[in-house]
């Protein structure tokens, strides 16, 4: 039974950090006074699970801290404790806590367990507290009050002197992977635990199962220990055990104690011997990653971890339709090759009709295995009421976040990098853009602020919004802080939509005070660099006193590209359709020559640098050698503007993007290859490492 | 590989091919498909003996000429001439990479106990790219170690030097 436990904490972490999600999205809905059952049942189911996954993969901490937010939880369902406030903003912080951790023990780094222990006595302290304001605070007898009031604790404190459990396992109870003895074993860390085996049940030797649990255990475990605890031990086995616990008083005396100890009863049962000897080895073997070790620097922690899985989750729909369009396309290629295997003249127009099938279906398949990448942009939104609700809290400002469009899809890529650059805007929304309430109140607009976050499809392209209805970005105070950076001219004359570019130049931030939510200025010129290197741009309308809108133009998938085909000589290359301002025919007038560095042409009041292909790439069969011959296309890339010398433009296609790295190597102003339609290869152009190579 | 050999018996699989006359050997499991010669993209910047890249079903395969490679003479392709399509295990996993050879000849058994060390060819080629050499009745057979001859970063190197 030695299974690789490892193989599985994938999974595990996947499915927590979802569950975590799940938590933190219905604590955010959580009304505060008023209980909806469904919602804190769904958010208790989701930190039961992550207890349990926990435990089974042994790390201890995780399981001891969800189970503390279970109890809460537990007793907010209940109807025992009122939904504060305060619960709730204690629950959100361990949720952050358990996020933490567990991304701790992904990454095998030691758990920061002072934050944990301060997360857990605030929820204790809550635990505790709660009780007053329980609804049903005389409900004494509730069995399962851990901490309810200290009246209580008292109580039991004085009343329980132990408690006598039996259980008898049903045969099949060992075959669903649950072990007595690990269970033994966590009871006799809640105290003294002495047992009897009932062998009465076991067969004789000739007609023993090894694989069915015919003994029954009396159980008695000294101290005063909860019952949800004991329970909660067995809560794994509920339906395959009988199972009876009875409270010791302190008048009655405690029953005899019993000469039979577990591991006797171990020997008699030999696969039970060797499952326990299987449990203790998986639990040294994820010792050292639970391993209470003190984190040094806080920091260490949060490094951004390695976000982007190499698993997707697809809908079952996308594959079921995948299926059947291969099925389809199967058909087809039998029917063609009917065709093929006879041909005749006559069959010609079987032929047509079979090939315009093949190749619609070869289109369909494609769209759909693009789809399979595709997410909805609500993995990336969902986090942001989290944000919200915290930031507002914390600027002292009462914003409403409106998520539209959450259901539009995005490549994994896109989904993956664009959460960082996003969160910067909201942030930078809520922090400079909306107002504090009583400045809106004067400014004769509405007290709470407004975020929207829209995500919809235009042309080929995915548009995100985040739009304010805070102040807006005033241009005098932009283009001021601009001069005295020394970023731009003080006579410079700037169009509105320059000056708003400003606040993407690196180096600039408008800020009066620096928070610690923005205003570095190191954000907005990395979010513009994280855009464009998803080959997107962003653009700011803004109007004083109204708000202002932020939009991300980002392409639908990276797998594929519209391009320009050019040819030189008898290579063929491809330009990014995107990157490309014109194409021209100049004449000798135009050009300039500086000695020995190079050309450059003038196309209206620019000078641009002219990049030969054929000489930067060494194209010995080039056709046009003199400028006047072959056409300049003017392109763009990165802010570096710049004409490319080429023979001819060929076409506009789409092309599929191939990586030349996978089997060889970056190669300087190639960003990657394609397969055009007659199945040869073509290189596609990185403009910006064009020019790099042409100043070389 | 011939070092660490403990079964005498053992018995590899060799795709004999040749250049200039001469006969070269890989481990046939290494080959993925053997095609003919058809003009290729040129890959610009690059050391000369790197033809360029070859579409492979959908993925772009670099094509490495093992003439220009060992510094032999070159000579126009011809109808005969070969791409041999290899899987290269390198440090950032396994890559595909094609060579270009005169022609291709047999498929040979080798016991790995007949492979003997390749002796010092001088400087004109390089031994640590060979795996060993082994000789027939009436020729000798140079084993090559592809995953040191056509590791992407040896390009590297290489076409910084170049």
């Amino acid at each position: 039974m030695s299974i690789d436990m490892a193989q599985f904490h994938q999974v595990f972490f996947e499915e927590s950090f979802e569950g975590l999600d799940t938590m933190e999205s219905g604590l955010l809905d959580l009304n505060t006074g008023d209980v909806d059952v469904d919602e804190i049942n769904m958010i208790f189911r989701a930190a039961h699970s992550i207890k349990g996954g926990s435990g089974t993969f042994g790390f201890t901490a995780v399981s001891d801290f969800t189970h503390v937010m279970e109890t809460l939880l537990d007793e907010m369902r209940d109807g025992r404790r009122l939904v504060t406030q305060s619960a709730v903003d204690a629950l959100l912080g361990s949720v952050d806590c358990l996020r933490a951790m567990l991304t701790a023990i992904q990454d095998e780094q030691a758990v920061d367990t002072q934050n944990v222990a301060e997360h857990k006595k605030v929820l204790e302290v809550e635990l505790t507290r709660g009780a007053d304001s329980s609804p049903v605070a005389s409900q004494e007898s509730a069995t399962s009050e851990q901490v309810s009031d200290p009246v209580a604790i008292t109580a039991h404190e004085a009343n329980v002197e132990g408690w006598n459990i039996s259980f008898s396992p049903h045969p099949n109870m060992l075959k669903t992977g649950n072990d007595p003895v690990r269970m033994f074993r966590e009871l006799a860390e809640l105290g003294e635990l002495t047992s009897t085996a009932d062998f009465l049940g076991v067969p004789d030797i000739h007609n023993l199962e090894p694989e069915e649990c015919a003994i029954s255990w009396k159980l008695h475990l000294k101290g005063n220990t909860a019952e949800q605890d004991i329970e909660e031990i067995f809560s794994w086995v509920e339906d395959e055990c009988d199972f009876a616990i009875q409270k010791i008083q302190s008048t009655v005396q405690s029953v005899s104690p019993v000469a039979e100890t577990t591991d006797s009863t171990t020997t008699v049962q030999p696969d039970e011997q060797t499952s326990k000897e299987d449990k203790e080895t998986t639990a040294e073997a994820t010792k050292p990653v639970a391993s209470k070790k003190p984190v040094k620097d806080k920091k260490e922690t949060a490094k951004p971890a390695n976000k982007s899985s190499g698993s997707i989750r697809v809908d079952t729909t996308k594959i079921d339709t995948l299926i059947n369009m291969v099925g389809e396309l199967v058909i087809t290629q039998s029917m063609l090759s009917l065709v093929g295997e006879h041909f005749e003249i006559n069959k010609l127009d079987q032929l047509k009709t079979g090939l315009s099938q093949l190749e619609r279906h070869t289109r369909e398949l494609q769209e759909s295995v693009m789809n399979i990448r595709m997410l909805p942009i609500s993995f990336v939104f969902s986090r942001f009421p989290r944000l919200v609700h915290d930031l507002s809290s914390k600027l002292g400002k009462k914003i409403e976040l409106k998520l539209v469009g959450e259901n539009t899809e995005v490549d994994k890529t896109v989904v993956e990098l664009l959460s960082d650059p996003l969160v910067h805007l909201v942030r930078n929304s809520l922090d400079h853009g909306i107002e504090m309430p009583e400045d809106r109140i004067a400014a004769g607009k509405p007290e709470t602020g407004t975020v929207i976050l829209e995500a919809y499809h235009r042309g080929g392209n995915i548009v995100i919004e985040v739009v304010d209805d805070g102040k807006g970005l005033n241009k005098d105070k932009l283009r001021a802080k601009a001069i005295e950076k020394g970023l731009i001219d003080e006579d410079a004359i700037l169009t509105d939509k320059q000056t708003y570019e400003l606040i993407f130049m690196p180096g600039f931030s408008t800020a009066e005070k620096l928070t610690d939510v923005s205003g570095r200025g190191v954000g907005m010129d990395v979010v513009r660099r994280n855009i464009q290197s998803l080959g997107g741009n962003i653009e700011i309308i803004s109007e004083l006193g109204k708000g202002s809108t932020i939009s991300i133009h980002l392409p639908l998938t990276l797998a594929i590209l519209d391009g320009q085909s050019i040819s030189v000589g008898d290579e063929r290359y491809i330009v990014p359709l995107g990157s490309i301002i014109e194409s021209i025919n100049i004449n000798e007038d135009m050009v300039n020559r500086i000695a020995g560095k190079g050309e450059t042409f003038r196309l209206r009041d620019e000078f641009l640098p002219i990049v030969r292909m054929h000489d930067i790439f060494h194209v010995e069969s080039a056709k046009a050698t003199k400028l006047t011959d072959g056409l300049v296309v003017v392109v763009e890339g990165q802010g570096v503007k710049c004409g490319l010398f080429v023979d001819d433009l060929l076409g506009q296609q789409q092309v599929v993007i191939k990586s030349l790295e996978a089997n060889y190597r970056r190669v300087e102003g190639i960003s990657g290859a394609t397969i055009l339609g007659d199945g040869s290869v073509a290189l596609i152009l990185d403009i910006p490492g064009l020019v790099r190579l042409a100043n070389q | 590989m011939a070092q660490d050999v403990v079964d005498n018996n053992a018995v590899e699989q060799f795709l004999t091919f040749e250049i200039d006359n001469e006969a070269y050997g890989v481990e046939i499991l290494k080959v993925k498909e053997i095609r003919g010669w058809e003009p290729i993209r040129a890959i610009p910047n690059t050391p000369d003996y790197l033809k360029g890249a070859l579409n492979l079903r959908g993925a772009i395969v670099p094509i490495v000429d093992l003439r220009e490679r060992f510094n032999m003479e070159k000579v126009e392709y011809s109808p005969v001439t070969v791409v041999i399509v290899l899987s290269v295990e390198g440090e950032k996993g396994d890559t595909v990479i094609g060579i270009v050879a005169d022609a291709v000849s047999d498929v040979l058994d080798v016991k790995m106990t007949q492979i003997k060390e390749a002796p010092n060819l001088g400087a004109k080629i390089d031994t640590c790219y060979m795996q060993g050499m082994y000789v027939t009745q009436d020729k000798m057979i140079l084993l090559l170690n592809i995953n040191k001859l056509l590791n992407p970063d040896e390009f590297e190197n290489l076409a910084d030097i170049a």
